[in-house]
């Protein structure tokens, strides 16, 4: 067992324990975005920021790639942290603010202004259905291309390739969700999840032998009325 | 492209786990860039998924996904280069070759890329030419190189190397000297003798350069395929009984001029070569 301590109080957990899990299983809350449970901690999002240490050594880590040690002393809602994650909701916003998701995180960490351009990118790059595909889905099928400006999350050429089962397992955990979604051309889309956000699915029969994840499917119901 | 060829690259690199560079590496090398169906055959070979080889492919400036020009020439964009100018540079090599930056000419000459920094900034702005580095390079100077590039910078290279020499060699039946004049292979009278192997037949131009390999052929030959040579005057075979000490295949032999014998290797693609000047005063 460690112990340490998280925002005064004394706790202790086992070797291993990451500082997110940690504080999440005592009850202090920490915001996430690219962590999910049954996929490996990838530390993309830095929105489970948190304070370590003490005096002028206190730096802040990402709390989901973190591991528990000894004697650690972690705040989880210093007016730096609070600061730092206000900083990095405001950027994702930027990036995507249509996303349902980010919207809420901003609403509920009282970010009230967004000082940047807004780009409307459909990825923030958090990695979630690479690793969906890889860990859970085991096919292995989509990941990180390119680097820099140019990196981006897809299938190796950008076409659909054997080993995809067309789970749309990838739009289910995408936070952004309008992903890898290519309405406009079948042949090439993953999932047709996604196809309620353009214009709304008036050729479905293309999409018949793809699962869908959306609940309830905007486009479908708009066909039902 | 080969299956085989693939699967060589990967069993030689099949020991370390980090070697999957090391494999795309030797892919380009051979193919001048990394064709689908090499990183598919790659994927499959080394039983990693094939995103893994696609992001490492893409991660990577060195490794292209398109064909690339017979020569790749690169302009440094780097901080010590731009202040003294490298855009203007990159603008005119652009202008002369007729692409932009990470496009191929449409006569697959040339490859034109530019790069953040080569390192050598007190010697900027550079410009990279098949591994040759021109330094301070002048908008002006963008003509002279192009120029050298197409000429072959290699050229000029073995003739500076001592340990590359000429030779004159004549046949060792005939003894009619089996140098073309009219043809030059860096920069030297090229050896011409015929050669034939399953039904073809036509002629085949070597670098007199010892040591150097380079050839030209009236047909296309495979690799690896054991070649039988004639003498072009006296059309009598060549080829030898002395194996080849690399790969086995017979050795060729021709006589040098002002003595000795020179052996080189009847397989395409075999760089096994003997020059035996024994009892010969130099």
């Amino acid at each position: 067992m460690i112990n340490l301590t998280i925002n005064g109080l004394k706790v202790s957990v086992e070797k291993g324990t990451t500082l997110l899990e940690a504080a999440q299983f005592f009850g202090f809350p920490i915001p996430t975005l690219c962590h999910m449970e049954g996929l490996s901690p990838y530390g993309a999002c830095r929105l489970c920021v948190v304070e370590i240490g003490e005096g002028p050594k206190a730096k802040l880590v990402s709390s989901c790639t973190y591991p528990a040690e000894e004697g650690l002393k972690v705040r989880t809602a210093s007016r730096r942290v609070v600061k730092a994650r206000k900083m990095v909701i405001e950027l994702l916003l930027a990036t995507a603010p249509q996303s349902k998701v980010i919207q809420d995180l901003a609403s509920a960490h009282e970010v009230r202004q967004q000082r940047f351009r807004q780009e409307y990118e459909d990825c923030i790059l958090c990695g979630l259905c690479a690793r969906m595909c890889k860990e859970q889905m085991m096919a292995n099928a989509i990941g990180f291309r390119g680097r820099g400006e140019k990196r981006s999350l897809g299938a190796p050429f950008d076409i659909k390739n054997e080993v995809c089962r067309l789970c749309g397992g990838c739009i289910y955990v995408c936070p952004v969700c309008m992903l890898r979604c290519t309405y406009t051309e079948p042949e090439k889309a993953i999932c047709g999840g996604c196809a309620n956000i353009g214009p709304p699915c008036v050729e479905k029969e293309k999409f018949n032998d793809m699962m869908c994840y959306m609940e309830p499917c905007v486009a479908c119901e708009i066909r039902k009325e | 492209m080969k299956t085989d060829d693939i699967a060589g690259i990967v069993e030689k690199h099949k020991d370390d786990r980090g070697g999957l560079i090391s494999i795309l590496e030797a892919v380009q090398a051979k193919y001048s860039y990394l064709p689908e169906n090499a990183l598919k055959l790659v994927s499959e070979k080394t039983g990693r998924p094939l995103v893994d080889i696609y992001g490492v492919a893409t991660f990577y400036r060195h490794f292209s996904l398109k064909p690339r020009g017979k020569h790749l020439l690169s302009c440094c964009l780097g901080t010590a280069c731009h202040v003294r100018n490298a855009p203007s540079i990159s603008k005119e090599i652009a202008k002369q070759l007729g692409v932009q930056p990470g496009e191929t000419t449409p006569d697959k000459e040339f490859t034109f890329e530019t790069v953040n920094c080569l390192g050598a900034c007190a010697l900027g702005p550079i410009v990279v030419v098949d591994g040759h580095y021109f330094s301070n390079v002048r908008a002006t100077k963008v003509k002279e190189i192009l120029e050298a590039a197409r000429l072959g910078l290699d050229k000029g290279l073995a003739k500076d190397d001592s340990r590359v020499f000429p030779l004159d060699v004549s046949c060792p039946r005939c003894n009619h000297s089996l140098m073309d004049e009219t043809h030059y292979i860096d920069g030297y009278p090229s050896i011409r003798i015929t050669v034939s192997f399953g039904a073809m037949h036509g002629w085949l131009r070597l670098s007199s350069l010892y040591g150097r390999s380079p050839a030209t052929h009236e047909h296309l030959i495979p690799k690896d395929t054991i070649l039988n040579f004639f003498c072009p005057h006296c059309h009598a075979e060549l080829n030898g009984v002395s194996p080849c000490s690399e790969c086995g295949a017979a050795m060729v032999p021709m006589m040098v001029r002002g003595g000795g014998i020179v052996q080189i290797c009847s397989r395409r693609g075999c760089k096994g070569h003997v020059l035996d000047l024994t009892g010969v005063n130099i």
